[in-house]
């Protein structure tokens, strides 16, 4: 414990040193079978596993993006999940600061609605939601099914209510005394909120933005739908490595890494705020 | 929920405060649902509106002969919730043994993530060296796209070539022979292990924040009073983290309860019996059988549980809750 | 309270004013028009090694059409996974392609929606008439009794691939013809770490095709002559135990191949793993996986007994592509030039040899380039011994809960439970109760 006088007893330091070791072994299991099957001959992983591979190549990382357009799923998904994400955070804070800072009728009303969408299973409203952006495209020419557009909005929708339910919490536990020395310096109740709230809060800001992003990233059902070959996103167009001829698990493994390393890296440089930003959305 | 989200009421601003400058009166009648208004319009377009539909759509016989042009489907009233939860015939049988198995699953990858993310939580209490390597090793599942994470395990799960029968049967010969996990009974623990693996790390980094909002001085007086650290976690660190595990443990059972990416990337649309999830089997329901209206019916069936646990559930935490606070 | 009220009053009447829009579906453009001559969508499947490969051979073809009539086809290769729920999508709402490919067994399934123009005689006339089509390959664009609501754009038929090293290792001289033959060589074949034969046990469609063909030759059939499901008579238990028997009693299939549906099984054999295979016009893949075609043969699916022919010595199903216009297309007059188009000799020759399946247009059938003695087998095949799956409008349903079915006695097979004609029986009636009730 932190501030605890004594040191901790063996038993604990033993029980800590096995538990922290088997998670490690949990986690990386997988981790170590992404990064050396990619480095693999598709004889290797196509053949018995082996820990070690019988030769070293990077072949799979040259071919990668010509048996799918990997580049282009690449692209679709960091435009879909990082368009989500943005609108998703900027409208969660507006309705979040709403809830926390007004007394308004029908707000148990809201918050109950939007946070019981979280309980949707998300095939009953796939073929509706279709049908939904079909018809406000013929009605009004805004193309929603097939375009980023409408997968933006679909993915921004997802993590909104878990989003503006943190938020909540978050801005409740930034003193009030902050926002209102700011009114009183004549700031609108929007420059109240962007000035002093906001920056307060940036730690909770930050998680629910890396929630969002995530939910996005990896979503499979509405992206095989509702996106054609132009705006496929990775989480489906992953799939075009198991082709008729073969399944090319190297590959699979190659783009999978290629693919995440630039979002782990991200996740990694953010958990710092994480860390500290989901306390306060979760306990309030 | 709302009493978990905002537990103390809201004060508005202070009406009059002297000095502050007033804006117009409808704008500030207007304001906080100008603000609220993005987020309704959304929700209504993408959640409640569609699934309006879906609850109308869960009424009529909407097989391939109407999906062309559905306003001509004719009504069955609750037939389609008959056959669903008509259990002694196949399809109810086959819906209430998915609803069962989902059941099992979703307790035991929820009390496990919770297990296992509270166990490294507390571990990692204590700064040490190495600490912050570690923390960000195991963010790395939660941080991977769910089909590159999930497709991994599928490669580690295959029969004849995959890394946990060479394990399990070549180097340890623990089975007499390799075992199945793609199919066949286990299954069911081979979702579990995956859904454990990608689910723990968010209990890990949501409890890990909860601990930081413990008062050091509440140990420090346990420690004066002579109580070891496992007593200190049993009486200060468990109890103080009981918020946070209300809302994260529902978070956690609703998500793990509707998952549908990882049973479909792991076992593809044809689910094994062991570990046919509710999401896989209406979607199986729906899309591959082609009866939108019967698949609609189950999904309505499947929300109004998740309501009413949901319910039983935050009735049942807050009143432990206020209980707690108020002894 | 009464906001409370309010709040839902209006979320309810807007939600219904929407929904009552939405339901409106795809009825808004119903016959099809011809509003935009100059362009087509087409949604092919994926027929070669990957969506890749497919434009590649696509495309020149698609710049062949746009040059001679000016039209521009936007293509799209939709993978095999996303195609059934994309086109189930789009004929919903009424926004999809002009021109689709779609696997010849959905064809009633897909006619049952009425989403698909019918070709009668004056459209099939448009394209050449239907004299110009093989009879199997037209006995499998839609139910009997109604227009097709597809043609045909490539056919297949399954054949017995064999390896010839691993045969003459063994001893055996010729392919086998018979069943029990298959079974004997089958068992010789198997030892050191190599089977026998292949299979996808984990994937429903290729398990429904299998098992068709058995019942077939056990005298059942999936469907009664007024297209009633029957999973359970006699001839279809018998036909499918017959499948799964090759894993569970006769042994000649690795366990391992339970879990297989990803084509493994056809990489295995292109290594070496496995000493046959049953599978449609598998060159190419073979090819690509670099298995010279000198080191197999091709021969029939065996039979019970005789030689290949009608009735119980049916030995494969019509398998093939066919090529149809959703009737809502706004370019109407374009889509059936695009059918002529891709049903022409000339087309059919280029498309049918990069996918190493056999034009179901005779004319171009008759061309040198599918005199092969590869070629000939499924040829002949496709004549006189292969029967379409049943059309009926159920047929989507049935690969389904059969195929589901089939992956389940295989899953028991490979644990060692044993597959008796009783657990045959129940699986396969637990897959009819879940057809919907006529």
């Amino acid at each position: 414990m932190p501030s605890s006088p004594m040191a901790p007893p063996r038993s604990f330091l033993w029980t800590r040193r096995v538990v922290l070791t088997l998670l490690t072994g949990f986690v990386l299991l997988p981790v170590y079978v992404m990064v050396s099957s990619s480095l693999k001959p598709l004889a290797d992983v196509t053949g018995e596993f082996r820990w070690l591979p019988s030769g070293l190549t990077i072949r799979p990382y040259v071919d990668i993006w010509s048996t799918v357009p990997l580049a282009r799923y690449f692209v679709n998904s960091l435009i879909v999940a990082g368009a989500a994400t943005v609108c998703s955070v900027v409208i969660a804070v507006f309705a979040a600061y709403a809830v926390s800072r007004y007394d308004f009728r029908g707000k148990r009303v809201f918050t109950v609605t939007v946070l019981s969408t979280q309980m949707f299973p998300g095939i009953l409203f796939l073929l509706p939601l279709f049908l939904l952006y079909v018809n406000i495209g013929n009605a009004t020419g805004i193309a929603l099914f097939g375009s980023r557009g409408g997968l933006i909005l679909t993915y921004l929708t997802f993590s909104l209510p878990f989003s503006i339910w943190m938020l909540i919490g978050y801005f409740d536990s930034v003193p009030r005394d902050l926002d209102e020395a700011a009114l009183v310096d004549g700031c609108g109740p929007l420059g109240a909120l962007f000035r002093v709230v906001v920056p307060a809060a940036v730690p909770g800001i930050v998680a629910v933005a890396v929630y969002a992003f995530m939910t996005a990233w990896g979503e499979v059902l509405f992206a095989s739908v509702m996106t054609n070959d132009a705006t496929r996103t990775l989480a489906v167009g992953l799939q075009g490595y198991s082709t008729l001829n073969d399944v090319y698990w190297n590959q699979i493994m190659a783009a999978s890494l290629v693919v995440s390393v630039p979002v782990v890296a991200g996740f990694l440089l953010l958990q710092r705020y994480l860390v500290a930003g989901l306390t306060a959305g979760a306990v309030k | 929920m709302t009493t978990t989200a905002v537990r103390e009421p809201v004060r508005p601003a202070p009406p009059g405060a002297p000095r502050r400058p007033r804006p117009g009166r409808v704008r500030r009648i207007g304001l906080p649902y100008l603000l609220l208004l993005p987020a309704l319009l959304l929700e209504l377009l993408v959640h409640l509106v569609p699934m309006v539909i879906g609850i109308v759509m869960s009424f009529k016989e909407l097989t391939q002969f109407y999906i062309r042009d559905w306003g001509t489907a004719p009504w069955t009233g609750l037939g389609n919730y008959q056959v669903s939860v008509d259990f002694s015939a196949p399809v109810g049988e086959a819906l209430l043994h998915s609803f069962l198995v989902t059941v099992a699953f979703t307790l035991l990858s929820v009390g496990l993530c919770w297990l296992v993310g509270t166990a490294a939580a507390i571990c990692m209490q204590d700064t040490f060296r190495g600490r912050g390597l570690l923390r960000a090793l195991f963010l790395v599942p939660y941080a991977l796209p769910v089909y590159a994470a999930v497709i991994t395990w599928v490669f580690m799960f295959q029969h004849d070539n995959g890394l946990v029968n060479h394990v399990l049967h070549d180097q340890l010969h623990l089975t007499d022979k390799p075992s199945f996990w793609l199919i066949g009974d286990n299954s069911f623990w081979a979702l579990l292990t995956v859904s454990v693996w990608k689910g723990w790390p968010f209990a890990f980094l949501i409890v890990m924040a909860g601990l930081q909002n413990i008062p050091r001085d509440l140990y420090e007086a346990a420690a004066l009073d002579g109580a070891g650290v496992w007593q200190q976690i049993r009486r200060i660190t468990l109890p103080s983290l009981r918020p946070v595990n209300q809302v994260l443990v529902l978070v956690l059972f609703l998500w793990t309860f509707n998952d549908f990416n990882t049973p479909y990337v792991l076992f593809g649309r044809a689910a094994p019996e062991a570990a046919d999830l509710i999401s896989v089997h209406i979607y199986q329901a729906s899309f591959v059988t082609w009866n939108f209206g019967t698949g609609s019916a189950m999904s309505v069936l499947l929300l109004l549980f998740l309501l009413v646990v949901t319910g039983v559930y935050l009735v049942l935490t807050s009143r432990g809750r206020r209980a707690a606070s108020d002894a | 309270m009464r906001s409370v009220r309010a709040a839902a009053v209006g979320a309810v009447t807007l939600s219904l004013a929407l929904a009552a829009s939405a339901c409106g579906g795809g009825s808004a453009t119903n016959g099809g028009s011809d509003d935009s001559p100059k362009t087509l969508t087409y949604w092919a499947s994926n027929q070669g090694a990957s969506v890749e490969v497919d434009k590649k051979v696509l495309r020149p073809e698609l710049d062949k059409f746009e040059k001679r009539t000016g039209i521009r086809v936007e293509l799209e290769v939709v993978p095999w996974s996303d195609l059934l729920n994309r086109i189930l999508t789009a004929t919903t709402s009424g926004q999809g392609p002009d021109v689709l490919n779609i696997g010849n067994t959905w064809s009633a399934s897909l006619q049952a929606t009425g989403a698909l123009l019918p070709w009668d005689a004056k459209n099939l006339a448009a394209i050449g008439g239907k004299d110009r089509f093989v009879d199997s390959a037209l006995g499998s664009t839609g139910a009997r009794g109604q227009d097709p609501a597809a043609v045909p754009l490539y056919s297949m038929a399954y054949a017995l691939y064999y390896n010839k090293k691993m045969f003459a290792d063994a001893g055996i001289a010729k392919p086998p013809a018979t069943w029990a033959e298959l079974v004997a060589d089958g068992r010789k074949l198997s030892k050191d770490g190599k089977w026998g034969l292949g299979a996808e046990g984990a994937n429903p469609s290729e398990n429904i095709h299998h098992a068709f063909v058995f019942a077939k030759q056990h005298g059942g059939d999936f469907f009664t002559a007024d297209g009633k499901a029957d999973f359970t008579n006699d001839g279809a238990v018998a036909g499918v135990k017959q499948y799964v028997d090759l894993m569970a009693k006769d042994r000649i299939i690795a366990p391992g191949n339970a879990e297989y549906a990803q084509n493994q099984s056809v990489s295995d054999f292109a290594k070496g793993r496995t000493a046959m295979l049953l599978w449609q016009s598998a060159s190419a893949n073979l090819k690509s996986q670099g298995m010279s075609e000198d080191a197999y043969g091709i021969a029939p699916v065996p039979v019970r007994s005789g030689t290949p022919g009608t009735g119980e010595n049916v030995n494969s199903m019509v398998a093939g592509i066919n090529l149809a216009v959703f009737k809502n297309t706004d370019n109407l007059s374009g889509a059936k030039q695009f059918v002529k188009f891709m049903t022409s000799d000339a087309e059919q020759k280029i498309l049918n040899t990069a996918y190493s399946s056999i034009p179901p247009v005779k004319s171009a059938q008759a061309d040198a380039a599918f005199n092969t003695p590869a070629n000939a087998v499924l040829k002949d095949t496709l004549a006189s011994s292969a029967a379409a799956l049943p059309q009926v409008a159920d047929e989507s349903q049935f690969e389904t809960a059969v195929g589901t079915a089939i992956k389940g006695l295989f899953a028991d097979a490979a644990a060692g439970r044993p597959v008796t004609t009783e657990s045959v029986r129940t699986a396969l009636e637990k897959a009819r109760q879940q057809m919907p009730a006529k």
